[in-house]
This record gives structure tokens, sequence and C-alpha cells, in this order.
């Protein structure tokens, strides 16, 4: 066992480092550095200055527009883009809907969809869930009924993440009539958001933000070549999917840089009971502690994750064990949220939404990172909830692991 | 020993229950909150009307008697509406500087219009840097002939857009941290050299920054005595703490029973959520500490009242424990709602954003842990 960097390793990450000095754009790394939210600009410039430097689709496989980087490459590059403020990858373009077409689609899908991904031309968003399908997704009520060349769709897709922001959604559908067992009745669509009879609606989430989405779909005609694989194989291809689309679910590289900002944030904050700068919130030892208990919980988590990937990178697929991942990720990623909202103090009660914008001219209230302190703590209760709650992968270790 | 309400008591609890269940459903609010004021004059002046502005009151100043108890369990039924009309900022915190610190006149024309409906308050005390110590005050008044000059800035000032008067804490002499030289200012709203910043809370309420810059005063409308202010806003900040954990407490009886309804009608795997064991736990939890956090609440309130001396280590008790519960039944009660617990479009999200702002005002839970300990 040993967990040190080779020397091309070490270079790897100068390269990479150097990269970022260079080219993450300074306003948007300010936001992600003060956890503000981003807009779709910052997303899609910032994927489109790593699609030129060939870095955009870092687990593709190369044929398609990867990197080909060894795992340990990509632990690198997780790392150094944390620590230097770049906004995450949105993931339903690149890290899902890719990897099922290329893994699943025909050459003509590939050669269609694939190149729109990576260069950030083309945003996706995920239409997974509905109202009455969430932890239970199987149960899936959105039909597409076939009619001639294609498919007609009805039903209502909910939590779109992004959904206002896009140009296609990958859909799971009932294709399979009341007699089909659920799991061969569901079929993998793409859909283009500009047919007729798709409309968004807003779902406001609590930090006050449009980031959700109804979508409903009223008789919308989908072409059967936008089905991917087989008619009634699209649960199979989703799960698949979703037990080898596990790397970065921990976020250990976000929640190291949140944390490290978290501690120098608490190291210029006053504890109140000192002359000002000298004597800060890191000094309270109640606080101290609690900052310590998560960087430990972190860095078990951290090797958590180094375990799994070393494990994949021999040949063996991560098991149940990224439900480990999901659930121990999220709640250090939220007990940070938290910490900051605790560091705020009184400043964690205004919410100055405007400040948010770039357009903003009034004066600012309170310190940068306090600004969105709570309503970012109150969003990521969501993390907990979506890709599978907690409770769900709970029940998942007890069955797939446990063997209860 | 006796737990039991009188019938006056009883009585104030239904009333404001009835209010709650015929004008403060969960539109209703959200129109209250997204409205310019932030809250309605109607309701405030019918507060007035009926009595509930002047619970926190002495009979001798034209209240209704002014216990703990009475305070709690007005505050506990408004925290079950989640009522926004700004009752802590204006009528227990500042009304309750004016009535425990203000000359027979003062008293006489502020608490008269204050409990009539007619006077809006805020109390200016929090600084950039002063965190959780109500001693730390930079911002200073220099007496100048016979007025005084006060110049400095106050952070979060709750209810500070809507006040008519603001009492603003001073240092009229003493270094930034001592306890003595701290003097309470009423200043009016419209004084030269006042600038305001109004903003929304995030959980729903109103609050601003306030900076004063040179502004001049008469010295005759100095609050209490110059430079011993300090006994008398702590009592009040522990009257104040004593409220809001008892408005919490109101919140999370609402939280754990909405939780418990939803989860009997959400069906996912072709059964109720609330069926599955690992849930129920979880809910049984959240009615523990809400029970829990009752029975502290009820501690301190007794104890305010008995004036024995031992009430700011009660107080800081209650809203340490109130505070853990707060954020479990928050955070337990959106989890277990799923994403729907998570927007705008369920009052269960709104009830978890309070439940988050009641842990961090006036003394953190490990703040106020702390403080049990040193006391
Ligand atoms: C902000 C946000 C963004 C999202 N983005 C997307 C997106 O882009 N695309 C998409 O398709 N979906 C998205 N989702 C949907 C997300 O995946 C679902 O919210 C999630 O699957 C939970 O479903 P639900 O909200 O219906 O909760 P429910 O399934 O109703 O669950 C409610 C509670 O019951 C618990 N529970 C349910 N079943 C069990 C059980 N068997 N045992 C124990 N506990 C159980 C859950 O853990 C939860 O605590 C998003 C959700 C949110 C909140």
């Amino acid at each position: 066992m040993n967990i040190d960097y080779s020397p091309e390793e070490l270079a790897f990450r100068r390269e990479v480092r150097d990269f970022l000095q260079a080219k993450l754009p300074p306003g948007t790394r300010r936001k992600v550095l003060d956890g503000l939210p981003l807009i779709k600009s910052d997303h899609v410039n910032w994927q489109k200055i790593l699609y030129e430097q060939g870095w955009a689709a870092v687990n593709w496989p190369v044929e398609y527009g990867g990197t080909g980087w060894t795992p340990t490459q990509k632990y690198i590059w997780a790392n150094e883009c944390a620590m230097a403020g770049a906004p995450e990858v949105v993931p339903f373009g690149m890290k899902m809907v890719a990897p099922v077409i290329y893994t699943y689609g025909n050459q003509e899908q590939k050669h269609r969809f694939l190149p729109g991904i990576l260069s950030s031309d083309h945003w996706w968003c995920q239409g997974y869930s509905e109202p009455n399908a969430g932890s239970d997704l199987a149960s899936l009520t959105t039909s597409a009924v076939r009619d001639g060349d294609s498919y007609v769709v009805n039903g209502t897709k909910t939590w779109t993440t992004l959904g206002h922001y896009a140009d296609w959604i990958f859909c799971l559908v009932r294709t399979g009539g009341p007699g089909v067992k659920n799991q061969e009745a569901i079929s993998f669509l793409l859909i283009d958001m500009e047919t007729p009879g798709i409309t968004v609606s807003p779902i406001i989430t609590l930090d006050g933000l449009h980031e959700v989405n109804e979508v409903h779909f009223d008789n919308v005609r989908v072409p059967l070549e936008n089905r991917i694989g087989e008619e009634g194989r699209g649960w199979t291809y989703a799960k698949m999917l979703l037990t080898h689309e596990r790397t970065g679910i921990a976020r250990v590289a976000q929640s190291k840089k949140r944390l490290q900002t978290a501690r120098e944030l608490a190291s210029n904050t006053s504890h109140g009971d000192g002359i000002e700068d000298d004597e800060s919130l890191m000094r309270v030892p109640s606080f101290a502690q609690k900052v310590a208990a998560i960087e430990i919980e972190l860095l078990a988590l951290e090797f958590t994750e180094l375990r799994t990937l070393s494990a994949v990178s021999t040949g063996q697929a991560p098991g149940p064990e990224s439900s480990i991942l999901k659930i121990k990720g999220t709640e250090v990623a939220q007990a940070i949220d938290e910490l900051y909202v605790e560091i705020a103090g009184y400043y964690g009660l205004p919410f100055v939404k405007a400040q948010f914008g770039g357009e903003y001219e009034g004066p600012w209230v309170g310190p940068g990172a306090a600004a969105n302190s709570a309503p970012r703590y109150f969003n990521n209760r969501k993390t907990s909830i979506y890709g599978g709650s907690n409770e769900i992968q709970k029940n998942i270790i007890c069955k797939a692991v446990l063997g209860l | 020993m006796d737990f039991s309400v009188s019938e006056e008591q009883r009585m104030l609890r239904d009333s404001i229950a009835k209010f709650i269940q015929q004008n403060y459903d969960f539109h209703s609010r959200c129109e209250l909150v997204g409205s310019e004021t932030g809250f309605s004059a109607a309701h405030w002046q019918l507060f007035a009307e009926l009595g509930w502005l002047s619970v926190p009151f002495r009979e001798e100043d034209g209240g209704f008697g002014g216990s703990a108890v009475d305070l709690m369990l007005m505050m506990e039924a408004f925290g079950q509406g989640m009522v926004v009309e700004p009752i802590l900022p204006s009528v227990v915190l500042s009304g309750g500087l004016i009535a425990a610190a203000g000359s027979e006149v003062q008293k006489r024309d502020m608490l008269g219009a204050l409990m009539a409906g007619r006077l809006q308050l805020a109390f200016a005390f929090s600084e950039p840097q002063s965190r959780y110590n109500l001693a730390n005050i930079k911002t200073r008044a220099e007496l100048q002939g016979d007025s005084y000059v006060l110049s400095g800035q106050k952070s979060v000032v709750l209810n500070g857009g809507a006040a008519d008067v603001l009492i603003v804490a001073a240092r009229t002499s003493g270094g930034q941290l001592d306890d003595n030289g701290v003097s309470l200012l009423l200043v009016n709203a419209d004084t030269d050299g006042l600038v305001r910043q109004d903003y929304a809370t995030v959980d729903g309420h109103r609050a601003s920054e306030i900076t004063f810059d040179k502004v001049r005063l008469p010295a005759t409308d100095l609050l209490g005595e110059a430079g011993g202010a300090l006994p008398v806003i702590e009592r009040t900040v522990d009257r104040v703490s004593l409220a809001l954990c008892a408005e919490a407490v109101g919140a999370m009886e609402v939280a754990y029973r909405k939780t418990v309804e939803y989860t009997r009608t959400r069906k996912q795997f072709g059964v109720a959520i609330a069926s599955f064991q690992a849930l129920q736990h979880r809910m049984a939890d959240m009615f523990i500490e809400c029970e829990m956090a009752r029975s502290i609440v009820i501690m301190a309130a007794l104890q305010l009242d008995a004036h024995n001396g031992i009430a700011p280590r009660a107080v800081s008790a209650a809203k340490s424990r109130v505070g853990r519960a707060a954020r479990l039944i928050g955070q337990e009660a959106v989890q277990l709602h799923g994403g729907i617990g998570v927007t705008e479009e369920l009052d269960i999200g709104h009830i978890f954003k309070r439940l988050t702002t009641v842990q961090y005002m006036f003394g953190s839970t490990d703040h106020h842990t702390r403080r049990f300990a040193s006391l």
C-alpha cells in the first residue's frame, strides 16, 4: 500500500494547476469560492474552455473524446479543480446521458449526440422522477405509445434540474402495457425540448431560486430513432449506469475546499468576546472541535473513496459500497454547509437575493461568504434526498451487503 | 406542583389559535411575507385590540400581567402559525427594554402607544464584530452640551424597517468590551444622519443595516441610566430568548405533526411511506425532541417568574436544548418529505427555515451551552 504520486503524476498536477491558474475566469471562480449561485453562462463558458483543452470529458473513452486519464489523474484533476474554485460539471449531459449513449446507443446516435455534449453546445436535463414516482422510480407512468415511426409521449416529469436551460431531455418512459413487469416496460428516450407539446414550469427551491422544474408532455411525438437500445430495456440501462458512474459522488474534493475556506473564514470572524480581529471563532474550543470532527470524517470518507477507486482500477465493479460514498459524502457536505451558517452568525439572516446577480450595485450586506450561507444550507438538504435518498441507500446496503 | 394553565391562559391560547386558523393559512402567510411591509397592519391592530400586545407587560404599566409563562404560551401559539408580525422585536424586546429601564413618562408615552398598536419599535444592538456578546459595542454616543452625538453601525436590526423609534445600544464611556458604559438611546427613525438598508431575512421576516453618522439627539432621549444599561439588556434578551424558544416549540410541534400526516398519505412502493419502520423511528425522535424542548422551556419560564437569580442559566439551558431540537426536527421534517420539502411550495420548508434561524439569534446553541457552563 502507498499513496505517493509518481514523478509523472506530479508533473501532471503541475500542468493542471498552471492551466487552472491561466484559464479559469475570475468572476466564476469568485462565485464558486463564495458559494454563490452560478448562471448558465458560467457553466457553459468553462466547459468550452475545457473542451478546447481536450479535458471536457474526463471519464469518457478516448475514442469519443475522453481524456484517457488514469484513476489517479482523475483524482488529481478533481482535487485541483475544487481547490482552484472551478465550477463542478453539470452532470446530466456529460456524466449521465453520454455514457448511456456511448454504451448502449447505435452509431448514428453516437454521431448525432456525443459531439454536442462534448462541446457543451447542447444542454441536457434528466427526466426520471415523477410526482408519484420518486424513491420508487420504477412505478413511473409517463407513457410512450407507438404510432407509426414515432412514440407519442404523455405524462409529467418533475424535479427536472435546470430543465429551463435544456435543449434535450433524457427520459425513462413506460412503453409496456399494464401486464408487463415494471422492469421490462420501461424505455430510454431522448427528447428535443423544442418538440411541440412540452411545457416547462418552474419550481422554486428554499433558496428562492429557480433550479428545478416540472416538465409536462402532452402528445409529444418522438421519433423511434431517439430510443436508446431496445424497447423495454431502459430500466436496465439506467441501473447499470447508476452503479458504474459513481466517481466523484462523495464530492470529497469540493468538501475539502469548502472546509478549508470555512476555516479561513472562521479565522477572520470575531468570536465577540475579544477585541476584534485577534480573537477569532477558531479560538473557541467547541467550534474548533466541530471543525475538527468534520475534517476527520472527511479523511475517512476520502480513503473510503480511494479504496473504491482503486478496486475499480483493478477491474472490480464498484458495488453497493458506492452507497457509503453517497450517504457520507452528502452528510459531510451538509455539515460543512451548516458550519457556514454558524460562522455567519447574525449575518446568516439577511436574504438579499439581488446580491447574487452580477449587476447588483447596492451596498453588500454582511461579509461575502455569509450572504448565501443559509440559502445554500437550505437548498443542499436536497443532496440527501436526490440521487437515491440516503434512506434508499441504506436499504441497498441492507439488502445487497448485509443480506437482510 | 401544577403544570395546568389557568382559564385566562387557555383563552389567550385558544384565541390565537382561532386567529391563525381563520387568517393565517400557508397562502396568506406567503402573501404577507412577499408584501411591501412584510406583515399586516390590520393584523397588528387586531392584536392590539385583543390585548395580545399587552401580554408581556405588568399591570402597573398598563399591561396584562407580564409573566414569563403567559409570554411562553402566547409565543408558542404564534409559533404554530409561523406568524411574521414583529411581536418579538417590537413588543417583547424593545417594549421590554422600555418597561425595564424607562422613566414613568417614557413608559406612559411609549408603552401605551405600543400596546395600542400605534408604535413600532426596534432594538439596534448587534454590530458586525459583536457576534453574541451584548457588551461588544463600538457605536459611540458622545455627550456634547445637552445633546448626544451618535455614530456607529448596527447590523441585522430586526424590524428596523418598520420601526418609528429605534432603541440604540451605544457606548457613552468605556472600552469596546466593558460592562460599564453602555447606554440606551431613543432615536426617531427619520432623524438626520441615520441611514437604513432594509431587507428580508431568510425566514420571511425583516431586518435592516443601520448606520449613524453624527446623529444629534437631546440628552433627555436616554432610556435608563447613562452607562448602566448592560444588565437591563441582558435581562431583556433573556426574556426574548425564552419567547423565541417558545415560538420554536410551537413550530416544532407543527413540523412533526405535518410530517406524520404527510408520510401517512405519501405512497411509494405501493404503501404509505409511514409504514417504513426506518421512518417511524425518525418521527418518534422528532416527537421526543419536541417534548424535551417543551419541558425545558417551561422550566425556564418558571425560573424567570421566580426572580431568583438563576434565570439566566435556565434560559441558556433552554436556548441550547431548543436549538438542538429545532435542528433535528427541521432537518428531519424536510428529509422525510423528500423533494417537496426543499421547495417554497409547501409550508414545511418555511418552518425548517425558521427553525434554523432560531438557532442563531440571541446566541447560538453553542453560545448558550458555553454560557450555561460558565454561570
Ligand atoms: C433539488 C432536486 C433536484 C432534483 N433533480 C432531479 C432531476 O434533475 N431529474 C430527476 O429525474 N429527478 C430529480 N430529483 C428527484 C429526486 O431524485 C427525488 O426527489 C428522489 O428520488 C426522492 O423522491 P421523492 O422526492 O418523491 O421522495 P419520496 O420518495 O416520496 O420519499 C420521501 C421520504 O421517504 C423516504 N423513503 C421512501 N421510500 C423509502 C423506503 N423504502 N424506506 C425508507 N425510507 C423511504 C425517502 O428517503 C424520503 O425521506 C431532484 C430532487 C430535488 C429535491
